[in-house]
């Protein structure tokens, strides 16, 4: 479908227009936030610490004296890119996996599978936890750990259409006259499971801005000075009774960009996957 | 039902071995020679403790025969001990397991004492303008960083109820009251995005039930709408609800391991977190690889008791 | 009802005996669609009298299961219903819910087309059966089984005691529907009504539970209303047959006159195009020419004026009345050209 239809389709669907609209907010905000961002997140002043929302600080300073809006904007910027990156390294790694397996069959398959289910069996934060405690704390390996925690997520996803695709006459053709595996699988299949990627990119986006934001509020995710809103609110914490905004802020902001891609991600899979949105 | 099962049991073993493997593996990714690591925090080290270290966490002998002596420990309830106290890896684990559990327990009671009538209003309420409000309401609460609204419950209760026990933990045992009170706040809002989720569930799968050829039957029978939903429609409508127990156990899980931080709950998740800053990682390992075990065995359960309450469950 | 006499006599009058037990009045239902209301029964009157089989026939989308559904008061959530439809003496148009939950199931039964997701997948066979039984006639649940076992028996389940306690999933599509029927026909209604209940099935099974419901009703005396879009379910099946389109009885008459006379251009038009046996290879059925309209955009007129191949501007002036067929005061049908339309019919005669 061409993107005037989708729009289209996507105005009239409502809920998941909402999504569109929040979701591309806070994609704008990570992009542009250093420019937009009335201050500089790092820069202290001593003589306006505690301040709370006004005209000059919108939604106030902390006890620092940094503004709270400025903090918010540059951790948006972490948040997104992270969460970005973890998604794309599990759709990639993934779904690329999920393709082989079902393309190979037999003890390929098995054997991707069967690690695939292991990673599923650990609980989400307990896996990411052990992933950044081999690489260490930082922005990049908080993304490659949500990375590593959602790929079996997208093998399976993948994997299960891309049997029922391979299985098409037209596509087992492809195959007997010797198309390689990454010609039938990019040019046959992976046009037949993007729909439902799509969707799950999208509801995945949601989750891993919550698992960075809890992954930084335990101080094992990004590491100050970089401004986060899972560190923000951790270090907020302390000084709550003089200046609450900042938790307020900070935890809102967490809500609104996490709240955003679940519901266009809810929305997308109404358009695109009619079938999976009746069971949910 | 019994060869199901049996193969699930199978699956089981396979899943947790590879989990092993994993947790195992874990410290001999870490880059650079994990002993030095492990020491790294320390001041004084010298070549004889660091061969120490090496003989006593094993690293000296073969790769497999270090993770045939570790797993035969593990199997045996020795997990190891913790390098800087000494203390039994299992022994500090038990400490910190029914705080962890006692929260995810009462959480998931309480999400699904909340989320039944909930989901059957939602489902009542189809149909109208309330639908978009219904599931928007939902996501929000789906969406919900639990911790946050842990920081949020602190905050009120500091301001508005400062004599309110909200810090801390107290085993059951010790004092019942005191330990209803602290484990209060963190329970709710680990159970929050739980009870949008499951709420979520039970609202669609009832819709989808509730016009379904089979209840258009059982009214045809003369069955009132009320029983229905009751009788014929709760209970179909439980079965996915119960498939994805498993997985927001997961969810729930992962909320509480974070929100002991915020209420200083000396937990499974303040263990890792100072397991880490130390470097400690027999005792990390100990943590990741119990309750991940514990994850799978009740996950296996659900999937069991999933089975047997729907006879169309293929068990072949 | 007490639990003491649980099988009362299927025709017993509740008022007079010479009021029919069924009366349906210019029965108006409208509906919510996506495109706005809609009007899809435009007055529909028809007479059911005790041991009456009446056929009800037409396209997907012509009101008839809809008729069947106002009929048993399990419209969909946001119709309305005017005119009048008395049943047993009783004025079913307006009544409450509770009440109608009283009569569903006791007095008047439904069986669906889909026998393979009509029954509740979660309980064994037998408890189906039971749930009217307890529910109406208030009988324990161990008299509730064993009526149960004897209604398995009555139609004709191959080894009725074994699939008492049997699973919905375990058994096949015609032993579904022969489920369902027990559950339809457990509390000896007066009347049932059977939505194309075979069409779901194999062809050899058809004619099989055709006859099954055929007889029981004969059996015990109450009346049939069978919906079905197969003329040789009718001709075999029913004594009085209703043609509807768009919304209303636009034929209605003994079976064997609609069939000889085939009056309504539309029912001649189904008729033709049906399929039959023995035809050359490779002829070409002939077809109504365009679709059956959506509710929304039928025309003011008679429902069948884009269709047919005689209309005329006074057709779209006012929905035609009702006209005999043949001078016969009981086979009417709603066309104003009936007697131009009956010219070519001779031929089709010997051909049926």
């Amino acid at each position: 479908m061409n993107a005037r239809r989708f729009f289209a389709r996507l105005w009239r669907n409502r809920v998941g227009f909402i999504g569109f609209v929040v979701a591309l907010v806070v994609v704008l905000a990570a992009a542009l936030g250093p420019l937009i961002a009335p201050y500089d997140p790092l820069a202290q002043a001593i003589r306006e610490r505690f301040q709370g929302p006004s005209g000059t600080h919108l939604l106030g300073t902390d006890n620092f004296g940094r503004d709270t809006l400025s903090r918010i904007l540059h951790g948006y910027r972490t948040s997104v890119l992270v969460s970005l990156g973890a998604v794309f390294i599990a759709t990639i790694v993934g779904g690329g996996l999920g393709l082989l397996a079902a393309y190979w069959g037999g003890w390929r398959d098995r054997l991707i599978m069967r690690f695939m289910d292991v990673l599923l069996a650990f609980p989400i934060i307990l896996l990411a936890i052990a992933v950044l405690a081999v690489l260490g704390p930082g922005s990049f390996n908080t993304g490659l750990a949500i990375g590593i925690v959602y790929t079996p997520v997208f093998a399976r996803l993948a994997r299960g259409p891309a049997l029922t695709v391979l299985s098409w006459d037209y596509v087992a053709a492809a195959r007997a006259l010797g198309g390689g595996a990454l010609r039938v699988l990019g040019k046959h299949v992976t046009p037949n499971v993007m729909a439902p990627i799509l969707v799950q990119v999208t509801l995945s986006l949601s989750t891993a801005i919550l698992v960075e934001a809890s992954l930084s509020f335990l101080g094992l995710g990004t590491q100050p000075p970089t401004p986060s809103l899972g560190l923000m609110l951790s270090e907020s914490r302390g000084t709550m009774l003089l200046s609450p905004w900042v938790s307020v802020f900070s935890g809102l902001a967490i809500l609104l960009a996490s709240f955003g891609f679940n519901l266009f991600g809810d929305g997308l899979r109404d358009l695109l996957d009619p079938k999976l949105a009746r069971r949910r | 039902m019994f060869q199901y099962t049996v193969r699930r049991l199978l699956d089981l073993v396979f899943v947790l071995l590879g989990v092993s493997i994993l947790v195992f593996l874990m410290v001999r990714f870490i880059p650079g020679d994990a002993v030095a690591i492990m020491l790294g925090a320390n001041t004084d080290i010298t070549p004889e403790r660091v061969d120490a270290l090496r003989r006593q966490i094993g690293l000296d002998l073969p790769v497999y025969e270090q993770y045939w002596n570790w797993l035969t420990g593990a199997l045996r309830g020795d997990l190891g001990t913790s390098i800087w106290t000494g203390t039994p890896v299992g022994q500090e684990i038990l400490a910190r397991l029914p705080a962890t559990f006692e929260i995810t327990l009462l959480a998931l009671v309480l999400a699904l004492l909340l989320s039944f009538p909930l989901g059957v209003l939602a489902a009542r309420a189809r149909g109208t303008g309330g639908d978009v409000v219904v599931r928007v309401i939902a996501i929000v609460g789906l969406t919900l960083p639990s911790f946050w609204v842990g920081v949020l419950l602190l905050y009120f209760f500091s301001i508005y109820l400062p004599r309110w026990p909200a810090i801390g933990y107290v085993p059951f045992g010790e004092d019942p009251l005191g330990n209803l009170a602290r484990v209060a706040l963190p329970t709710v809002a680990v159970s929050l995005p739980m009870v949008a989720g499951l709420t979520r569930i039970l609202r669609s799968s009832l819709l989808e039930v509730l016009s379904s050829d089979y209840v258009r039957t059982a009214r045809a029978k003369g069955v009132s709408e009320r029983v229905m939903l009751y009788k014929h429609a709760l209970r179909n409508a439980m079965i996915p609800m119960i498939t994805v127990i498993g997985v927001q156990l997961g969810y729930l899980l992962s909320g509480v391991v974070v929100i002991e931080q915020v209420f200083a709950i000396p937990g499974v998740g303040r263990l890792m977190v100072g397991a880490i800053n130390e470097r400690n990682y027999p005792l990390l390992q100990g943590v990741v690889l119990v309750v991940t075990g514990v994850f799978v065995v009740v996950n296996l359960l659900v999937d069991l008791a999933y089975a047997w309450i729907d006879p169309r469950v293929e068990y072949s | 009802m007490s639990a003491a006499e649980p099988q009362r006599e299927a025709g017993a009058p509740a008022t007079s005996a010479a009021e029919p037990l069924l009366q349906v009045r210019d029965l108006r239902v409208t509906l919510d669609t996506p495109r706005g209301r809609a009007d899809a029964l435009r007055g529909v009157s028809f007479t059911l009298r005790r041991g009456d089989t009446v056929g009800l026939i037409g396209e997907s989308g012509c009101g008839k299961s809809l008729t069947g559904l106002a009929l048993m008061g399990l419209l969909p959530e946001g119709a309305e219903v005017a005119g009048s439809m008395r049943f047993d003496g009783r004025e079913m148009v307006g009544l409450a819910e509770d009440e109608w939950c009283r009569l569903r199931g006791d007095r008047m039964s439904m069986v669906f087309q889909e026998p393979m997701t009509a029954l509740y997948p979660l309980n064994p066979d037998g408890r189906q059966i039971a749930e009217p039984l307890l529910l109406h006639l208030r009988m324990d649940s161990r008299a509730a089984r064993a009526e149960a076992l004897r209604l398995l028996e009555r139609v004709r389940m191959p080894q009725a005691a074994r699939r008492l306690d049997a699973w919905p999933h375990q058994l096949s599509g015609g032993q579904r529907q022969r489920v369902l029927i027990a559950i339809a026909l457990a509390c000896n209604p007066a009347l049932l009504v059977a939505d194309e209940p075979t069409t779901a099935l194999d062809a050899t099974l058809q004619r099989e539970v055709l006859q099954l419901i055929g007889g029981l009703v004969h059996e015990c005396g109450m009346a049939l209303l069978l919906i079905s879009h197969d003329l040789g379910v009718m001709a075999e099946n029913v004594d009085r047959t209703m043609v509807m389109y768009g919304g209303t009885v636009v034929e209605a008459g003994p079976t064997a006159g609609v069939f000889a006379r085939l009056a309504h251009p539309y029912t001649r038009g189904l008729f033709a195009a049906r399929p039959r046996l023995g035809l050359p290879r490779g002829t070409r059925l002939p077809t109504i020419p365009g679709r059956v309209p959506e509710l929304a955009d039928l025309p003011h007129g008679c429902p069948f004026a884009d269709r047919c191949d005689r209309v005329t501007p006074e057709c779209r002036a006012a929905p035609p009345a009702p006209v005999p067929v043949a001078g016969d005061d009981d086979h009417v049908a709603r066309c104003i050209h009936l007697d131009a339309s009956m010219a070519p019919t001779r031929r089709d005669e010997a051909d049926a």
